[in-house]
């Protein structure tokens, strides 16, 4: 077991190491630090002065890959490759445009996306799981066909529409929840609690429909037969054995977002002003700061890859049949 | 007039050429023929097909551009252009696109939605200053009185029924016969078959969903002419027009994305799968790598680098029109970019499994090459999955323009597309009092453009996916 997870967690270096790469390659090479500066000061009428100025201040001015002027090795470590890519590694990501620690803003502003997003996650899978389950549990029937039709409808609903729809009702016009903000501590739920419901409605259709095949395609199997010829009561069947069996899929395809809750979700934080790290991302493309996109592009990637590797894992916990 | 071949015109017709040659190749092979015939007799399926192609329709005709000619000639007598490129559908709707209003205006309305301040003569000669709702310049101008606008909406929607019932009338009568002579009935028993359901084409959801097709455009056009069916939006543009105008990009963005993603999923997904070793773990490599970016990073990434290339080149995008179609052919290159790994990864695990079969086997054994066995062996088996992957990733691209528009790196905000309105609408919902028809027809052409997207993928998946079969019949 440990072999497989140092095993895994080796695999992840190149991973992360190609992720580097391609952001140095879109961000530096594709386009020069020349290019930011000039969009940053404004495109015309832009001296070349002023970019140099620019470029000095945010540490530019260097050779990409090989420092010849500079000694030793400061050849490699004093290059913009070493300064701006390298150090992502070590977490360190540096300033943002306004002079601002990147990682400090990190470290603050994931507390508020998780306080979001878990909630979103835990009981999302509660209520999508029991949805489907009730789906396949009267499947044929009138209330299966309905629930599949409402769950290709909801899943049609761009998520803007239910952000914009449900700020408008539930802040606006029935005026029970404050139409945006954020406060620290135990009051932040009042701040909270319509973006999650929101995040929870806008998730029911793709999944609760997904989850219902997963457990057709359990219940279609010759063990639930076994179990119904047994003389079981079709509910036994269903959480006894559907249930748990189903919850292997579910669980493995779940797992993997779990490190990208610290992610955040990037529309809804906006809308609703919370200061976490999907509003920080919205924030930073719109305002062109390329080195916090470039931050969140090598940590979403690292928490993508330990999802993955959490997966992996998780296949080894649920189903006891599979062994390492 | 001079025809003008934007970037993805070109793609979308070559994309529409690509279809009808599918749909030629499908009437020759009987193995297609028969998944295509039991997605026809979906109910479902058929009506989503009928709406996708009436949005088609109206994309495909926003798809042909030109250049007008103007009144004007210049000195030596020869005709002047336009410079904007306008297309066969904005001339068709020139009605909608020419009657513009001041600013906002709710659906149907008469007069304008916020307060002006007029100079009127009082009946004692002096004027004074009163602030009221100014009439529109064209929405319900041609009535003398506006109290009659109530009866005329009704006389004009009325008369917009009755037109689409007599069209769907003779539609339907001319189906019903033609289907009675080829089953050797009377007209009228295959007209009760239909409606019993009996018929092995579910022509009742054909006349239903045509009816309803038929009911909308023709109350739109009795409505459209003489009011702002869905109102104005802030600098007086008819939002009927907008939204239409929007489907062109939806289709472009769900369609030409996977034109660019099927090279990359097909060649790479199958080699993975069918050659192994060193081959295999190089293209795991690349897809892990990308899927592990969050994708909407890399489309802003790769958006603003785009932006920066632009602002750089003016001199290469000479209008505004060519400059928001390099954008949108962009968009949808980066898009492709981004989302091939899933339909690799599926490519992959069905290469792996085919060419441990039998037939696989016997013909490397006869020695044929690779690339051989590949093309005439593999590919064609995993078509189906192809299919169903292309068609469940349109309503999802559709969906995606919205919000990557409202994040700033989707479409050029001069571009109509759904998402550009949402992102307006925003800022009207916080209005007093609120502008909320530019969302709601927003709204509602979104929906039933990713509705009708995802009730015919449903219906092809139902139809090519052997296991989607197995599993209906254990169900039932």
């Amino acid at each position: 077991m440990i072999a497989y997870i140092v095993r895994r967690t080796l695999y992840a270096i190149p991973i992360l190491i190609g992720v580097n790469l391609l952001t140095f390659l879109l961000f530096f090479v594709v386009n020069t630090p020349d290019d930011m500066a000039r969009i940053q000061l404004g495109v015309r009428r832009v001296t070349a002065e002023a970019v140099e100025k620019w470029k000095a201040e945010h540490g530019y001015d260097k050779p990409r890959f090989y420092n010849e002027r500079a000694a030793g090795l400061d050849r490699l470590t004093n290059t913009i490759f070493y300064e701006k890519s390298v150090r992502l590694f070590a977490f360190d990501f540096g300033n943002a445009d306004d002079g601002r620690s990147i990682r400090h803003e990190i470290a603050t502003r994931m507390w508020p996306s998780l306080a979001l997003q878990l909630p979103v996650f835990l009981a999302g899978l509660f209520v999508y799981v029991s949805f489907a389950l009730l789906m396949a549990f009267f499947r044929g029937t009138y209330l299966d066909f309905w629930g599949v039709v409402l769950c290709v409808a909801m899943m049609s609903i761009s998520s803007l529409f239910y952000i914009i729809g449900g700020q408008y009702l539930f802040a606006k016009v029935w005026q029970l929840v404050p139409i945006s903000g954020y406060a620290g501590g135990l009051d932040a739920w009042k701040f909270l609690i319509l973006p999650a419901a929101i995040g929870l409605i806008a998730g029911i259709g793709s999944s609760a429909r997904w989850y219902r095949t997963i457990f057709l395609e359990e219940m279609g199997k010759d063990y639930v037969r076994t179990a119904r010829a047994k003389g079981l009561a079709e509910t036994a069947v269903m959480f006894k054995h559907v249930l748990k069996n189903g919850m292997i899929p579910i669980l493995t395809g779940v797992v993997v977002v779990i490190p990208s809750l610290f992610m955040g979700a990037l529309i809804s934080e906006s809308f609703f002003g919370i200061p976490g790290l999907g509003s920080y991302t919205i924030d930073a493309i719109q305002a062109q700061d390329f080195s916090v996109v470039r931050s969140m592009v090598f940590l979403g990637s690292v928490l993508y890859i330990l999802g993955l590797l959490m997966t992996d894992i998780s296949y080894t916990l649920v189903d006891p049949r599979v062994r390492l | 007039m001079v025809p003008v071949f934007l970037r993805t015109d070109v793609l979308l017709w070559l994309l529409v050429a690509a279809v009808v040659g599918y749909v030629l190749h499908v009437r020759r092979s009987p193995h297609l023929l028969g998944p295509w015939r039991r997605v026809t007799r979906s109910a479902s399926g058929l009506s989503a097909l009928m709406v996708l192609l009436a949005f088609v329709t109206i994309g495909l005709l926003d798809s042909i551009h030109y250049r007008p000619a103007l009144d004007r000639k210049d000195e030596k007598g020869e005709t002047i252009y336009a410079v904007e490129a306008i297309s066969v559908f904005d001339a068709i709707a020139s009605p909608l696109r020419a009657r513009r209003e001041r600013t906002y205006s709710a659906p149907l309305a008469t007069r304008a939605y916020s307060r002006e301040t007029f100079e009127v003569t009082g009946t004692d000669g002096r004027s004074r200053q009163v602030r009221e709702f100014p009439r529109l310049i064209w929405g319900g101008a041609h009535l003398k009185n506006e109290e009659d606008s109530v009866p005329d909406i009704l006389a004009r929607t009325l008369a917009g029924l009755g037109i689409a019932l007599s069209v769907w009338c003779v539609l339907a009568a001319s189906i019903t016969v033609w289907r009675a002579r080829a089953a050797g009935r009377a007209a009228k028993e295959e007209w009760r078959a239909i409606w019993r359901a009996e018929t092995v084409t579910p022509w009742w959801a054909v006349f239903l969903t045509g009816g309803a097709l038929l009911a909308v455009s023709g109350v739109t056009l009795t409505l459209c002419t003489r009011y702002h069916l869905l109102g104005t939006e802030k600098v007086g543009q008819d939002v009927l027009y907008l939204v239409l105008k929007s489907i062109r990009t939806g289709l472009v963005i769900g369609t030409v994305t996977t034109l660019v993603l099927l090279p990359f999923a097909i060649t790479l997904g199958i080699m993975a799968g069918y050659f192994r070793g060193w081959v295999d773990d190089v293209v795991q490599y690349i897809y892990t790598t990308i899927s592990s970016i969050p994708s909407v990073l890399l489309i802003a990434a790769a958006v603003l680098l785009m932006q920066v290339y632009i602002d750089r080149n003016p001199g290469l995008f000479p209008t505004s029109a060519q400059r928001a179609d390099l954008r949108l052919l962009f968009l949808c290159i980066i898009l492709g970019l981004t989302s091939w790994t899933g339909l690799a990864r599926l490519l992959r695990g069905e290469a792996l499994k085919l060419r441990e079969l039998e037939y696989i086997q016997a013909a490397q054994a006869f020695g044929v090459r690779d690339a051989h066995i590949i093309g005439r062996h593999i590919l064609p088996n995993v078509m189906h999955i192809v299919l169903i992957s292309l068609v469940m990733e349109f309503s999802s691209l559709v969906l995606a323009e919205a919000v990557l528009s409202y994040v700033g790196v989707g479409v050029d905000p001069t571009m109509n597309s759904f998402g550009t309105m949402i992102n307006a609408a925003r800022l009207e919902m916080s209005r007093q009092p609120i502008v909320w028809w530019i969302l709601a027809a927003a709204f509602a052409f979104m929906f039933t453009l990713v509705l009708a997207a995802n009730l015919f993928a449903d219906a092809v998946r139902d139809a090519f996916d052997p296991r989607v079969r197995v599993g209906a019949v254990a169900a039932a």
